[in-house]
């Protein structure tokens, strides 16, 4: 289980972030949920990280954050996307998109060699 | 949120964090209950999952971005907490600090109001000094630089497109309106110069235009300061009448208190154009007007540099006899304060090393303090507090004392700028300008903060950053050998900075000494020199002028107490001389290449007056008359320069007809036969005469000067007298006698500039003085510094050894021992530091020998009396902790252990 696991490259979490709170307005403890459940458990968020990094991205102004109640009635901190997070997260994503292609161009050559 | 108000609402956010994390538990806990994990297990695996959540919430804090403030505050008041535990370890350092801010604080006041600030005028920037310019050099001292005739003034004030230009020339009279008559100070300006300076005046107006031309009705402007001595400050004085050498002016207006043309405070204005003199309409004659122009809006210097090339040009081609190669220039109007410049920043650099003395003990103080602190940092270290956090926190620590002790020091600076200029020497040029102001506090400010760090630095660098375990595990009592070293360093540095300080200090006096013990050339004591002015009616001939002299002569030879009595018009070490040139034969070289003498203009007496030996030949008498053969009597610089070995009686002496006193713009130059040789006066003052650039001296007498010369030449002189009754007491009698004496208009005359001969001697060593007072208290000041400096560093180092000694006597040392090797160490860094000041002292001295006058070289004998004296006083600070360190008890010092 804990050889499945692969650590978060340094500084994909905000992407990761971005992406999943690009879907509605959500609270801190659901984004954890969200990460763990859309990547079958691979990515392992530490949960340490996670509020220092939500922190950071509403102080650079690409989240904002109102207090609501949940659905069980609780007040919570919901985070959505400001505007210039959406443009943010379009020029990560497809930065992203161009990195992992490349790496993957990358590998797959050095396999077609030792063949 | 803008970083300000996540600040501001710093309370909320923390409550907001608590509340968000606590939401986040709870939920991950209600999730795990509902697996199946009991509420306990459930909550101990959130935590688990979560992290300290302390260390979340610091990493949040962080990402915030206003860490570093808040942990300024806190480190603040920290800072302030730690040093009100220890007031008496506070008390000393803020007033070292408070000390030396405060005297850097002064000289920096008085540099910023005398070299640095502008002049008190609108846009003084835009302000330019003009003057006339030939292509030839014609004056061995101006250069090819002339004063402004008028009528070329008026040309240029016509035609000049780019500036507005005011003249002014000094003039001076006897006022008499009201009460004694009074010597007053004057200018002649043209209308518009007070709204060319941008100064209105403070009640009444400036001159008109129309009153700026010759037959227009009298009117002037007189000071504040007269104002106030003649009226009593009554508004009702604009439009009563002023009488000024006998002529009635009416007052038209009243300057603002202060008001100074660049350096120059006068009491009265008269318009320029109403002088009827003819040198006025003459464009070959310069009577000695000074020119002001304002820039015009938007223009430069250089365009209006070409501007006045062009009126040049024009002016040359309308009057080639006059104005052919001439042409006028203009130079940025800054501020006149003669030569003041390096007397203030040699004393800035003095209180400079003061003040770093002061540091570096603080400094000192301050690492005894963070050894003592170590476990401390230790344990903030083990907690999790980074070393740049540390670091931070002594800095903070050091710069709240430095800023704490400047702002003491400027208070202390504010209560000592009057008292220090007061005490100036002389009178300090632009003493009016002097004050705190926002770029003396942003220096005190600076200055602390520097401080601060500097003496900071050492301590925060020692912040603990591995083996902590040992430090925590070593208790207080070991001292690290980096921490002997950084103490010996600072006494090293100390004691250095001392040295220079002593030695500059002593240089200086023996300096003094060897100047007052100079022969100033004349017999000094018993002798009063006072300017006097004659009554106008009587200036305008110059028959009545020489009878009026001889008048004044005979008239103050009758008071008593008065043995003889001289006029001269350039007294020795009064302010005031006339460089001419002279040649030893007719064919005078170029202006140039001329050497250049002091002439005196005086009265046959004037030798016995002054008590000048002669050593050749004959001094003036009644037959040396105008019309006879032109006489001079030389001093022994002159011949040796102009006659070298031969004998100068009888030869002559050629003075270029630009300078010669002896004509009235003749022809060629004027021979003038030597009659006489006398023993050389220090004209320029006891220190500054040997370096003085012209010291050759020659006398001519006061009545072979001809009659065009002879009002301008009355103006000058002064009268000498020769007392036999201390020469102050003489001063009253005198001034009844003479009033009147001449005969014209009762009562209107008046002496003014009085000195005894005995004050201007001891004037000309007044800056030495000076300057040997304030070493001689700076070097005292470094030396207690660097003895408090030796004794808390010894006694420091000694505490930390107690355990050593009491082995060591233990094993059989007696008292004797520990105390020769606790002297041992300090002698070591006494002798290291010695030497490095003896280094430093040589260097500084040079500077002393370059910018002080008549300052002896740093001798061996000034360091055999100053070194001592400091080894000395080194020695008796470390005895102290030494005798201490002997007294040990082995028993407890071991138990100790």
């Amino acid at each position: 289980m804990r050889a499945a696991k692969s650590n978060l490259p340094q500084g994909t979490l905000d992407l990761l972030i971005l992406k999943v709170v690009a879907l509605g307005p959500v609270h801190g403890y659901a984004i954890a949920q969200r990460l763990l459940q859309v990547s079958r458990d691979v990515v392992q968020v530490p949960q340490g990280s996670l509020y220092p990094a939500l922190h950071r991205l509403e102080n650079r102004g690409l989240l904002a954050a109102d207090w609501n109640e949940t659905e069980t009635g609780r007040e919570a901190k919901f985070y959505r996307l400001t505007r210039k997070g959406r443009a943010e997260l379009g020029t990560e994503a497809a930065s992203w998109q161009r990195l992992t292609e490349a790496v993957g161009l990358i590998l797959g050559m050095a396999e077609g060699g030792t063949k | 949120m803008i970083w300000f108000e996540r600040l501001w609402h710093r309370r909320k956010l923390e409550e907001e964090l608590e509340k968000e994390l606590r939401f986040h538990l709870d939920q991950n806990a209600a999730d795990l209950m509902a697996r199946g994990h009991n509420a306990e297990e459930a909550r101990r695996r959130a935590r688990l999952a979560l992290g300290g959540s302390e260390q979340v919430k610091e990493l949040c804090r962080d990402a915030r971005g206003t860490r570093w403030l808040e942990d300024l505050w806190q480190d603040f008041r920290y800072a302030f907490r730690t040093l009100r535990q220890k007031p008496g370890f506070a008390a000393v350092v803020l007033l070292t600090l408070a000390l030396g801010t405060g005297a850097t604080t002064v000289m920096f006041s008085v540099i910023n109001g005398v070299l640095l600030k502008p002049l008190p005028y609108p846009e003084p920037e835009r302000l330019l000094t003009l003057n006339e310019q030939t292509e030839k050099i014609t004056s061995p001292i101006w250069g090819n630089l002339w004063a402004f005739a008028y009528p070329n003034f008026l040309d240029c004030q016509r035609e000049s497109r780019s500036l507005h230009l005011a003249a002014y020339r000094y003039t001076g009279g006897t006022a008499s309106e009201r009460g004694e008559a009074v010597h007053v100070e004057g200018f002649q300006i043209s209308s518009n110069l007070f709204s060319v300076l941008g100064i209105p005046l403070s009640r009444g107006r400036a001159f008109l235009p129309e009153e700026d031309r010759r037959g227009a009705a009298p009117v002037i402007i007189v000071s504040y300061s007269l104002w106030q001595r003649l009226f009593a400050g009554n508004p009702g004085a604009v439009g009563k009448p002023l009488v000024m050498d006998g002529k009635s002016f009416t007052i038209v207006g009243i300057t603002p208190a202060g008001f100074r043309v660049n350096r120059d405070e006068v009491d009265v204005f008269t318009p320029l154009g109403q002088d009827a003199s003819a040198s006025m309409g003459n464009r070959d004659r310069h009577p000695g007007i000074e020119v002001l122009a304002r820039l015009r809006a938007g223009l430069t210097l250089a365009q209006a540099q070409t501007d006045l090339a062009a009126i040049g040009r024009h002016l040359a081609e309308q009057y080639p006899e006059s104005n052919a190669g001439r042409t006028f220039i203009a130079h940025p109007l800054r501020p006149d304060v003669g030569d003041v410049g390096p007397t203030l920043w040699l004393l800035l650099g003095a209180v400079g090393l003061v003040m770093l003395i002061a540091c570096v003990n603080v400094a000192s103080l301050l690492v005894a303090r963070a050894v003592s602190r170590e476990r401390e940092l230790a344990m903030r270290a083990a907690l999790g507090a980074s070393r740049s956090r540390l670091v931070r926190q002594c800095l903070t620590e050091s710069a709240v004392l430095g800023l704490s002790g400047g702002l003491l020091g400027v208070w202390l600076a504010a209560m000592g700028i009057r008292p220090f200029v007061a005490f100036w020497p002389g009178s300090l040029p632009r003493a009016e300008e002097v004050g705190l102001d926002w770029h003396v506090l942003l220096f005190a400010v600076a200055v602390s903060l520097a401080s601060g760090i500097l003496f900071g630095l050492a301590p925060a660098l020692r912040a603990p950053a591995r083996e902590l375990e040992q430090t925590l595990r070593a208790g207080a009592r070991t001292v690290a050998g980096s921490s002997r070293r950084l103490h010996a360093g600072f006494v090293i540095s100390e004691i250095a900075l001392a040295v220079v300080l002593l030695v500059a200090a002593g240089m200086l006096g023996r300096t003094l000494l060897r100047l007052s013990a100079l022969d100033p050339g004349f017999d000094y004591r018993n002798v009063l020199v006072t300017r006097m002015a004659l009554s106008s009616d009587v200036l305008a001939n110059p028959a009545k002028i020489r009878a009026a002299w001889q008048d004044v002569l005979d008239h103050a030879r009758r008071v008593p107490g008065v043995e003889s009595v001289a006029t001269v018009d350039t007294v020795p070490m009064r302010t005031g001389n006339n460089q001419l040139g002279y040649w030893n034969t007719p064919a005078v070289p170029p202006v140039n290449e001329q050497p250049l003498a002091l002439a005196n203009s005086v009265s046959p007496d004037y030798l016995k007056v002054m008590g000048i030996p002669l050593l050749e030949g004959r001094f003036f008498n009644d037959h040396d008359r105008l019309g006879g053969e032109l006489v001079v009597v030389i001093d022994d610089v002159l011949a040796e320069r102009a006659f070298g070995r031969q004998d100068p009686v009888g030869k002559h002496l050629w003075l270029p007809d630009n300078g010669s006193p002896f004509s009235s713009g003749g022809k060629g130059p004027d021979a003038a036969r030597v009659v006489g040789v006398v023993r050389h006066v220090r004209q320029w003052g006891l220190a500054s005469d040997d370096q003085a650039k012209v010291r050759a001296q020659f006398y001519y007498p006061f009545a072979q000067v001809p009659d065009p010369l002879m009002r301008r030449w009355s103006e000058l002189m002064s009268i000498a007298v020769r007392t036999s009754i201390p020469p102050s007491n003489v001063l009253e009698p005198l001034r009844r006698e003479l009033r009147g004496a001449t005969g014209g208009v009762s009562g209107d005359q008046s002496l003014y500039e009085v000195y005894t001969m005995q004050q201007l001697v001891s004037d000309s060593l007044a800056r030495q003085r000076f300057l040997m007072l304030l070493f001689g208290i700076f070097a005292g000041l470094a030396m207690l510094l660097a003895c408090v400096g030796i004794y808390g560093v010894l006694a420091y180092l000694t505490g930390q050894r107690v355990p050593e000694f009491g082995v060591r006597m233990a094993l059989g040392a007696s008292a004797g021992d520990v105390m020769r090797l606790v002297l041992r160490q300090s002698l070591g860094m006494i002798f290291v530091g010695v030497g490095l000041g003896v280094v430093g002292a040589l260097a500084a001295g040079r500077l002393l020998v370059h910018l002080v006058d008549g300052m002896l070289p740093a001798g061996p004998a000034t360091f055999a009396i100053m070194i001592p004296v400091l080894v000395a006083a080194a020695l008796f600070a470390s005895f102290l902790p030494a005798r201490r360190a002997s007294r040990v008890d082995p028993m407890t010092a071991l138990r100790q252990e």
